[in-house]
Parts: C-alpha cells; structure tokens; sequence
C-alpha cells in the first residue's frame, strides 16, 4: 500500500466513523463541510482544470434548493421527486447561462459570472412565491421507506456519501478521454487542433459544476428544512472560490480540504475572536481576508500540491497496457496521389501581403519542404492550411475537398494532424496523456460512460496506441514523466506523437527540428523517413538548411510571401533566387 | 409615466451615473496598470463618504486612527524588506509617507474635528485621510505578487475587499449615514428643475475628468502610466518602475473612490458595506467600455445610472438584476468581436 493509499483510508475511515465519536456540534460542521466539498468539487473541475472562473456557485446551490423547496411545499411532492427537478433546472439555467457567457474569455467571464451570480440572487429574494427575504420554511425530511432522513447524524452519511460519489465521478471522468479534453481546454488552439470542441467542452464542464452545486442545494433544504436568499449570494461564491485555491486549484481531494480548513478557520475565528476582543461579529472577516492574502503571497499554489509531495502516489493514474487491440485505421491514399494542394492561396494582413498566390502541392509518400527566410510567410501558409487563419482568396484542397473553410477541428478529422512552433503540451499532465489527446477523435465514449468507468476497454485501446507512438518516437522511457518536465527537444518529439496517434495522412511539422541538439535531429530525420517508408506524408516547415537538405523529396522556397522556387533539394542549392534569399544578393 | 417624471429620473440617472463614472475610470486605471480587479474600489467610496458625515458631526473620523495604523504596518513591511535586503535606501521616503504624514493627519483631524472646519476643509481633509490607503493597499497586498496572474490578483482584491469592509464596520459602526446637501439652490431649466446638488456633482465629476486627461496626456507621471498600461515590460526597460506606477495608480483609485463618496454622501444613506455595489456598477461601465477605453467607460457609466433609475421606476425590486443583467449582452458582444483563441495563462 503507498503512502497516499493509507492516508486516504485513513480520512475515509475517520469520515465513515465519525458519527461515533462527534459530538453534535461538529456534525453539523462536517456536514457543512460535506455540503461544501459538492460545490467546490465542480469548481476544481470548472476553474482549477478548464481555467474557467465562476462567481455565481452559490446561485445554482440556491436553484436545487429553491426548487426543491416550492416542489415539496407549494405542491406537495414527494422531496424525491423534488431531486430530479432542481437537478433539471439547475443544468437548464446553467445550460442557457453557460452558452452566453463561456465565450468569453478569462476576466471577462469572472465578471460575467459576477453579473448573474448577483441578479439570480436578487431573483431569489423577489419573486413571488419564494417567500421573500424570509425564504421558505417547513421543508418536510426526506422520507425513506417509512422512517425518514432527519437529524444531523441521518443526515451526515447521505451528505458525504454524495461528497464522495461527486470526487469519485470526477477522478474517473479525469482520466478518460474527455477528461483529457476538457484538461486541454486551457490551450484551447491545441485542443482543437485534435477535434476537441472546446466551446462544448467547456458548457459541459459548467453544467457538470451547477449539477454537483444543485445536489448540494437539494441536500441543504432538506437538512436545514429552511431557504432563503443569505446563502446564495455573491458572498458565498466567492467563498467557494476561496476553498478551491486554498485547497489547490486542480486538485480533486483539495475540494474537501479546502472546504474543511474555510469551515473549519471561520468556525475558529467566530469562537476565538470575541475571546480576544471581547466584541463579536466585527473581526473574523478581517482576519479572515488577511489569511487569504498570507496564503496566496506565500502558498499560491494551496494545500493540496504540499500534502502530495509528502504522499507521492506510486503510479501515474493513467496507465497503459501491455497489449491491446489496435484502433482502427483509415485507409491510406495511393502512393504518389496528389493529396494536399493549396491553390493561389492569398492572405493579407491590413497592407501587408503575408501570402501572396503561393501554390504548391504534396503528394501522398514524401516529404515536402516549405522554407525560406524569416518573414517569408511560411507560418502564416501553415496556419492557412490548418484552419487557424481564414484565407483572403484561393483555395486549399485535401484529397479533393476544399477544407480552406473549415475549422482546424474539422481539418483533422480528414487526416491532418499537426504539430506547433512553440509547443503546446499540457505540462502537469503526463507524457503518456499529452499523446492520447491526439487519439481524441478515435474514441466516442463521452463524459458520463467516463464518469461510471464505462469506457474501459476503449480507454485501453487509446493507451496502448499513445504509448505505441511514444515508443515508436523513442520516448519509451519517460510515458509517466510530467510532459513539463523533459527537454525541450524532447517536448516537440511528444507533439510528434500526439500528431502519430492522430492516424493522419498527412503530417504538418512546424520547425520540428529547432531546439534540437544534433543527435536529436538525426533521430527526428531517421523517423520522418521511416514515416515516409509508410506512406505518411509529410509537409514540413524549416528554417534548418541542412535537416532539411538530406531528408526532403522536394523543397518550395518562399520568400516574402511568394513562391520563388520549387523542386529537388540539390537544385534548389544552386538556384540564384534561392541563394539571394538566403544570402543576400550576389554582388 | 408623464413628461416630467422622465425628467426627474434623467437627472437622477446622470448625476448617480457620473459617479459611477468616476468609478468606471478608477477601475480601469487600476485594471490597465497593475491588472487587478479592483474589488476594493467601493470601500474607498463608503470610507470617504462616512468619513465626511462623521467629520460633520464634530467628531475625528475613523480613518484617522486607520490610516495611522494600516501606515505603521507598511512602515515595518517596508523595515522588514529592507533588513532583508540589507539596504537603507528608500526608508526616509517610506517613513514620511507610511509614518509621519499619516500621524500629522491624525494630529490634523483631531485638532480641526471638534471645531466645525468649513465644507471645503471637511472635503479637503476627508480626501487627504482615505487617499493614502490605496498606495498603502498596493504595498501591502498587491506589490509581493504583483506578478501573479489575473485570476490570483482578483481572488487578493476580493480578499483585500472583505478585510476593508470589515475594518469599516470597526472604525465606523453598522450604522448608516446620509450627509446633509451640499447646496440648496435649484436652478430652472427650461421645463425642468434641476438641484444645485446635482449640477454640483455632474460639474465636479466633469472637473475631475479633464483634470485627469491633462494629467495623462500632459504629464510624465501620466506619460509613464500610459506606457505601463499599454505594455509593463516595454515601459520597464525604458526606466519606468512597475512598483512606483502602480502605488500611483492606487493612489489615483482612492481618490477618485473617496471623491466618489463624498458626492454620493447627500444623496443616499452609506453604510460601511454599501461601497461593493455601488462600484459594481463603476464595473459594468468600465467592462461596457472593453476595460480599456476611457471615455467609452465614462459613457457606459453613464448608462448605468440611466438604465438604473428608469429601473427603479418601473421595476424597483428587479433594479440591480436589471442593471447586472445589462453586462451579458455587452460581454458577449466584445467576445463575438474578438473571435480567436485566447491562450490562458499557465497554472
């Protein structure tokens, strides 16, 4: 047993006999704590994992409870049926409330969430038939084949049993395909550069958090048989924030710590400061922000990470198998088809002509080249093709579809997969996971089949073939290391693989080569080869004369946005426009 | 609704969105500069309006003795660095801004409270007494992380937030205060009769407005915050010192927020926790002006305060829902005007 192991039991077993041993009041405090843990569990998914902040948690903690209280009060139905209702509405308003404001982008969305975390709570307080500012009172138990879910103790084993099912969920559904995407969601070009759509992504995750935060609404009305609007408001959002970035933002069991030290630290301020000052009610609030600052000056990071390092887990979560069956794969084209042709592409930015009716052509089985000097154009060529910048006239065309229109999620799905200039690899994530998120598109099992670990035999497969590709790179030794923590050279071969276990036709190699020390660049041309011998083609962008030279079947030079010159790598050598590019005019 | 009715509400929505305008500017600032939220924006305007109404009352105002003490704590913060860093350079200036001014401001207040000074010196003095804790906030919570992320900055201004309001509830009690006009006098407009007091804010936030615009456009101190707004490690390399420009910036926040509550003093009872909403709504202007163009803020403001009275005409229970609300569609437009893939920053 590793020491994470013991620990966690440890807790589990203090949690599970708790009700033995504590006294009343702090079973209502661990309930708390419970209640908590649920809604913060959806924040370290939605802000500590997506980079999505939420200001409005509290708000969907008061639509489960708000609906759940109307449904067994107004209308008298069973607190059972009241469940699948607030969960309903929850994901509903979340659903509508996500699609408006997740489009926007970093701050802008705090502020968003800011905007409708305070009017849902002002709605609480004003609309008829939620009683007020008084709320609403008498909210029955819940019943259970006759007895019923009453006290704090009946109480203490559903709250936490909920907490810990919701931690479950989320340790299964992060390690999952989806889970991959949605912790790709931060780099989001990259992620839609494999076929994630992140837009979707991320209304899913939001939704998944105003879920968990509906369960704790529904749990708090029953237990407290009493709603109003106090703890639904912008206050106990930002609460809920706190508790994630104390715990450790990223962390599943830093929801629950988070949730206990917050409970735990305003419970202890509450008894201890009117102790010291002979006053009540005045001084937690300072002391309690100044805490906070404390911690995010010296400990930004939050508990969570410290405690790991003192429980190293033994094993990265995902883990690939030593056999399974191989994906599917697509059929490849004819040797020597004309596979990408990009047609008088044109692109300008305001005056500045960045590509300028540059056509060329990759054939299926080589290794195509596409140089020139800094400036020339050749990024802005290679973000043409792959859908990141739309074109100002011309067309590109894969296999016989124009895809110079379609969006880089779309592009992949037809057989390209790419890799990027300055890499774009999830750094905490493993390098074994980083490749799988190039596997994506060649799994379909989708968040809640990953969440009941429905998705096993398939989660394999995509395993198997992101270790296959890593192996096959020659990155066999480091599939558990943090993909942040290899070299640089060794960061662009995992993008590489990302791109292999895409299964593309077509390659698209940003500057593989720079940053690469001279045996690393042998390696990389002794694979691309061994691709070619495949049938793979490769569309490759240098800067590297001599990489290049030695391992190309053709070469197109561009300079300042225009094609100057095509063909073999030897004449493209003695071409007098390509040497004056390179060299500056022969005087 | 009657022709003069719309009249009174336009009023009231241009002088509570002249406020708010002064407020949307003060958050920019800050945003632009240090790229903090600031939350905290709006206890400066309940500390300068509650500071005034106790100044009024005859009394040494809170802040007083709080600036003296939150200035002691940056005095040993900047002592403490300074051990740390085994230098004496800086102390005397940190001791005559952290330590001796704000003692002279407390003998100050202490001395002229009792005796009933004139508005203009009640203002004055209220202004000198809240303006230095924003470089005093900046020094103490934003400057040792003043590279951290937007997100950890917000999470410190919120936190900075509750810690301001809840030495607000100590230095001045739950009990709310509404000072006494400024100005009897109404003017006849035409059809309308418009207050002395609300010529008197709309004047003096337009004053304050072209202060700060010559100020920005005329100055080096303006010239040099521009430069960190537009690009921090640029003006860092051509000498600017990040730290100076964003205690300048604070500065300029507190004065703008106190100044804020002075105004807003004679129209509406301020307790210590009203500030938050009221620069909410700064926020949503300076949000509707894209967080970076400064008169587009002002107008959004402005709007606001409209929108906000006609709310509380038609609809006073759903005002703040109405006036929150108001940000989606504007958020939503300025993210369907930038359509590309933002990166965000690393964990």
């Amino acid at each position: 047993m590793t020491p994470a192991r013991a620990a966690i039991g440890v807790v589990l077993a203090l949690l599970a006999a708790g009700p033995l041993y504590l006294p009343e009041f702090y079973i209502t405090l661990v309930n708390y704590v419970g209640l908590y843990s649920l809604v913060a569990l959806g924040l370290v998914l939605l802000t500590g994992i997506a980079g999505l902040t939420s200001f409005g948690q509290a708000a969907f903690v008061g639509i489960g409870a708000y609906a759940t209280a109307v449904a067994s009060t107004t209308f008298a139905l069973s607190p059972w049926l009241g469940l699948p209702i607030g969960l309903a509405l929850t994901a509903a308003v979340a659903l509508v409330l996500g699609w408006l404001t997740l489009r926007l982008s970093g701050h802008y969305l705090a502020l968003g969430t800011i905007a409708w975390g305070i009017s849902l709570s002002y709605v609480f307080g004003n609309v008829e038939g939620l009683g007020g500012f008084n709320g609403i009172s008498s909210i029955p138990p819940l019943p259970l084949f006759g007895a019923k879910i009453e006290t704090a103790r009946e109480f203490y084993y559903l709250i936490w049993g909920c907490a810990l099912l919701a931690l479950l969920s989320l340790v299964n559904l992060l390690n999952s395909r989806p889970g991959r995407a949605i912790r790709a969601l931060r780099s989001a070009a990259m992620a839609e550069s494999f076929g994630i759509d992140t837009a979707w992504f991320k209304v899913v995750v939001f939704v998944y958090a105003a879920v968990l935060a509906g369960l704790a609404g529904w749990l708090h009305a029953h237990y407290l048989r009493f709603v109003n609007p106090g703890p639904f408001g912008i206050g106990y959002s930002i609460e809920y924030l706190f508790m994630v970035v104390v715990g450790g933002a990223g962390h599943v069991w830093g929801a629950i710590i988070g949730a206990g030290l917050i409970t735990g630290l305003k419970t202890w301020l509450q008894d201890l400061l009117p102790k010291l000052f002979g006053t009540s009610g005045q001084f937690e609030v300072i002391v309690f922000g100044v805490l906070i600052i404390l911690l995010l000056q010296h400990a930004g990071g939050g508990i969570m990470p410290r405690l790991a390092r003192l429980f190293p887990p033994k094993r990265a979560a995902a883990v690939a198998p030593d056999s399974a069956d191989l994906l599917p794969r697509r059929t490849p084209p004819a040797r020597g088809e004309t596979i990408l042709e990009v047609d008088r592409a044109y692109k300008a930015f305001g005056g500045l002509v960045a590509v300028n009716d540059v056509s060329f052509a990759v054939r299926a089985g080589e290794i195509l080249g596409l140089i020139g000097p800094n400036g020339a154009g050749k990024s802005t060529m290679f973000n043409l093709i792959t859908g990141v910048l739309p074109l100002g006239h011309g067309e590109v065309r894969f296999r016989g579809e124009r895809i110079d229109r379609l969006r880089s999620r779309a592009i992949v799905r037809r057989g390209i997969a790419r890799t990027f200039q300055h890499v774009q690899l999830r750094p905490a994530m493993t390098v074994l996971e980083n490749a799988a998120i190039g596997a994506t598109l060649r799994g379909r099992h989708g968040v809640v089949p990953a969440t009941l670990r429905l998705d096993r035999a398939e989660e394999r497969t995509i395993l198997f073939e992101a270790a296959r590709q890593l192996r096959r790179v020659g990155l066999g030794e480091h599939l558990y290391d943090a993909a942040g923590s290899l070299a640089l050279g060794q960061q662009r071969v995992v993008e590489i693989a990302r791109a292999l276990a895409a299964d593309p036709v077509l390659l698209l190699l940003d500057e593989p080569a720079a940053g690469l020390r001279y045996q690393e660049k042998e390696a990389l041309a002794a694979l691309l080869r061994s691709l070619r011998g495949e049938g793979m083609s490769v569309l490759l962008v240098e800067h590297d004369m001599d990489f290049v030279m030695g391992l190309v079947d053709r070469l197109v030079v561009m300079d300042f946005g225009e094609r100057i010159a095509e063909g073999a790598p030897e004449a493209m050598q003695a071409d007098a426009r390509v040497i004056e590019a390179y060299l500056g005019a022969v005087a | 609704m009657n022709f003069d009715i719309a009249l009174l509400l336009i009023q009231d929505g241009l002088t509570n969105g002249a406020i708010y305008a002064l407020l949307a500017l003060a958050i920019l600032l800050v945003f632009a500069v240090t790229r903090v939220l600031y939350v905290p924006q709006g206890e400066f305007v309940a500390f300068g309006a509650l500071t005034l109404a106790t100044l009024q009352q005859a009394k040494v105002p809170g802040t007083a003795y709080l600036v003296a003490g939150i200035g002691a704590l940056t005095m040993a913060l900047e002592l403490l660095t300074a051990l740390r860093q085994r230098r004496t350079q800086g102390l005397a200036w940190s001791a005559a801004m952290y330590v001796a001014i704000p003692l002279a401001l407390l003998g100050i207040s202490i001395v002229l409270a009792p005796r009933q000074p004139p508005l203009v010196v009640q203002v004055l003095l209220t202004l000198a007494l809240v303006v230095p804790l924003g470089p005093m906030t900046y020094r103490l919570a934003i400057q040792p992380i003043a590279n951290a992320t937007v997100l950890v900055l917000l999470f410190v201004a919120v936190a900075v937030h509750y810690v301001l309001m809840g030495l607000g509830l100590v230095f001045f009690g739950a009990e709310g205060w509404r000072t006494p006009s400024f100005t009897d006098l109404r003017l006849q407009l035409g059809p309308m009769t418009a207050s002395g007091q609300s010529i008197l804010v709309l004047a003096a936030s337009a004053v304050l407005i072209v202060l700060l615009w010559q100020f920005f456009g005329r100055t080096l101190w303006g010239k040099a915050l521009r430069a960190t707004a537009m690009n921090r490690t640029g003006a860092r390399l051509v000498g600017i010192p990040t730290e100076a420009s964003g205690r300048l910036a604070f500065t300029l926040a507190a004065l703008l927020g106190a100044f804020s509550g002075v105004l807003i003093a004679p129209f509406t009872t301020i307790y210590y926790d009203s500030g938050f909403l009221v620069a909410l709504k700064g926020f949503v202007g300076a949000v509707i002006g894209g967080m970076t163009s400064y008169p587009l803020a002002a107008l959004g403001a402005v709007l606001v305060g409209l929108l906000e009275a006609f709310a509380s005409f038609y609809a006073s229970a759903f005002k703040e829902v109405i006036v929150f609300s108001l940000l989606i569609p504007f958020l939503l437009w300025r993210s369907l005007m930038s359509r590309h893939f933002e990166e965000e920053p690393e964990e």
